[in-house]
């Protein structure tokens, strides 16, 4: 696919004319997308590649601690729900790869990125999912954080980005609300329900909180992210944001979050939460979490064993269009 | 026998039946509790396949598949369960291999990619007779389930066909591979039309299996050689699935699907 930034002008330099970077400005002052056939500063597509196949990546890997339990879940209703929440991730990579594609990468590219370790994807997926209490966690911390990330994204500068993060925030505040009710189901069982979902709460929510990315202060790329109209928010404040919602629910879940500095702090108008351990999320991030190794290793297999289907998808493709080139040619 | 309260056929679903006051006679009960187990056994080996698909399309179709045939598994196991007071969990998840009656083609692990195919392909044209047949029977409950299931199971038709063409008429190895999957699936397509041991006092309610052959047998064979495919010719298995004969693979499965509703006896999930 060929790169959409194009360049018409004899300054074929990836920094513009001075009239398309004046141009560029204006879009991202004037709160305007900027669309594939638009010039784009190279580092801004190129940032742009990067979180858009990562976020993708992570639909992608995020699919296989949910599908742990799609063959044990506990109750047909539950079944169903869980196969469709699966399903759905699978949709929102296709979404994400196909914004990205607009920006000049092909899919292969970024698939072969993701299966050789090169692309980065969200470390959350990198925790294991020992019990069904874990689809609760899942969809009422990891989704509910997502959440708090994407929905400024749906407004981010980059068209197809902002549009893809739409369709996908709506799908991903269900998922928040199924896995609130699988926990809230938990919660009102037996002695073993109610322990299993304080157990998984107690592992999954400190890993949520990191979701946001490390404190401002560590976190270079996200300024310009934010002046770009990429990111909206800050990792802190995002943070900030989620923890305050996550509260409440708590409560109505009856369940204890893990943190003994949470409480409620008038002054600010949120609450105060004790610090998070960052040389965890480094370890994982850098490959020693539970299950770095498995999750690309599956997703290398699958693509691998799919690769005489996909060659036999586009062979016959190929033969179907030819033939029909040839009947046209023939009728004309 | 108490129909005042079924739901409109579009609408039907294994929560309306449950929510409604429908009580299925005995003998329609029996019959249903058979038609559900062969959709929920396919439903869950079609989930085996999320996240390990050939491509993401396919994690998508697939599940889409799955989870229409769980949700008319739901619905058939939901009315079974009214005459007995026992809902779609007791039945999924508290009976053992001898008491599912499931035929034996559903429960066929999928192998690879082809295998998948062959026996989506077989069991959907066959999904596709029963439920336009049944969407004519005088029981309205079992009469709005399948008027359902009917549209959805058309387009899986669709996505079988497509799947047969494209791997038999791709590369020589998918060719090969997707004889290898009709092959591996042909011996359970006999027990699809056998007689149903719970189908034979239900004149009007229920479907018998024999009258449906005719139509798979004037398009299957059809469509496969159109793939440039051999129709196989291997013989029959026994069959048994409805009085609880089972091939090898339904144990393993079973306790897999099972295995956390058990550990939790009289949990709601
Ligand atoms: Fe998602
Ligand atoms: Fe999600």
């Amino acid at each position: 696919m060929a790169a959409p930034a194009k360049t018409t002008v004899d300054d074929a330099s990836s920094e513009g004319t001075a009239d398309q970077r004046r141009e560029f400005d204006r879009l991202i002052e004037a709160d305007m997308r900027v669309e594939p056939r638009d010039w784009m500063p190279e580092a801004y597509r190129k940032t742009l590649i990067r979180q858009i196949s990562q976020h993708a990546h992570s639909e992608i890997i995020g699919m296989q601690p949910e599908g742990n339990w799609i063959t044990r879940a506990p109750s047909l209703k539950r079944k169903a729900i869980l196969m469709a929440k699966v399903q759905d991730e699978a949709g929102h990579g296709l979404y994400l790869y196909s914004a990205a594609q607009t920006l000049g990468i092909d899919r292969e590219t970024m698939f072969e990125q993701l299966i050789t370790g090169a692309a980065k994807y969200s470390s959350i997926f990198n925790y294991t999912t020992p019990t069904w209490a874990d689809m609760g966690s899942i969809g009422w911390l990891v989704d509910g954080a997502a959440i708090c990330n994407q929905v400024p994204l749906c407004r981010a500068s980059y068209g197809p980005y902002g549009r893809a993060m739409t369709r996908i925030c709506k799908e991903e505040s269900f998922h928040q609300r199924q896995g609130f009710e699988i926990l809230l189901e938990l919660m009102r069982g037996t002695d073993a329900q109610k322990a299993m979902a304080q157990e998984s709460v107690n592992r999954w929510y400190a890993p949520a909180l990191m979701m946001f990315g490390p404190p401002d202060e560590d976190s270079p790329n996200s300024q310009r992210s934010m002046a770009w109209k990429i990111k909206r928010f800050s990792n802190d404040d995002l943070r900030q944001r989620f923890v305050d919602m996550l509260v409440p629910q708590a409560e109505v879940l009856g369940i204890t979050l893990p943190d003994p500095d949470l409480k409620w702090n008038e002054e600010r108008g949120h609450y105060d939460f004790g610090p998070l351990n960052w040389d965890e999320f480094y370890e994982v991030l850098s490959g020693r979490g539970q299950a770095n190794a498995v999750r690309v290793a599956r997703r290398k297999q699958a693509h691998e064993n799919g690769a005489w289907v996909r060659e036999a998808s586009r062979v016959y493709a190929d033969r179907e269009a030819a033939e029909r080139e040839t009947t046209q040619r023939m009728a004309s | 026998m108490n129909h005042s309260n079924h739901v409109v056929s579009t609408a039907i679903t294994a929560e309306s039946i449950a929510d409604s006051s429908v009580v299925a006679p005995e003998a329609v009960a029996q019959y249903a509790l058979g038609l559900g187990d062969d959709a929920l056994v396919l439903a869950h080996r079609l989930g085996e396949w999320i996240a390990n698909a050939p491509e993401l399309e396919e994690d998508v179709a697939l599940g889409n598949i799955g989870l229409d045939l769980l949700g008319h598994a739901r619905s058939l196991l939901t009315y079974a369960g009214t005459a007995w007071g026992q809902s779609e969990d007791d039945l999924a998840y508290f009976r053992g291999e001898p008491e599912f009656r499931s035929r034996q083609l559903f429960e066929q692990p999928g192998g690879d990619f082809a295998a998948t195919i062959a026996r989506q392909l077989i069991a959907s044209v066959y999904f596709a007779e029963l439920y336009r047949a049944l969407s004519l029977s005088t029981d309205p409950t079992l009469a709005a389930i399948a008027a359902k299931a009917v549209k959805e199971v058309d387009y899986h038709v669709d996505h079988s066909v497509q799947w047969l063409r494209r791997l038999g008429l791709g590369t020589d190895l998918s060719h090969e591979r997707m004889q290898r999957g009709l092959d591996l699936m042909w011996p359970f397509v006999g027990e699809l039309f056998q007689p149903d041991p719970f189908a034979t006092d239900l004149d009007g309610i229920a479907v018998d299996p024999e009258r449906l052959r005719l139509a798979f047998d004037s398009l299957v064979p059809r469509l496969i050689v159109d793939a440039g495919l051999t129709v196989p010719t291997m013989a029959a298995a026994q069959g048994g699935g409805r009085i609880g004969r089972h091939s090898e693979a339904l144990g393993p499965m079973l306790a897999e699907m099972q295995v956390l509703a058990r550990a939790h006896p009289g949990a709601t999930w």
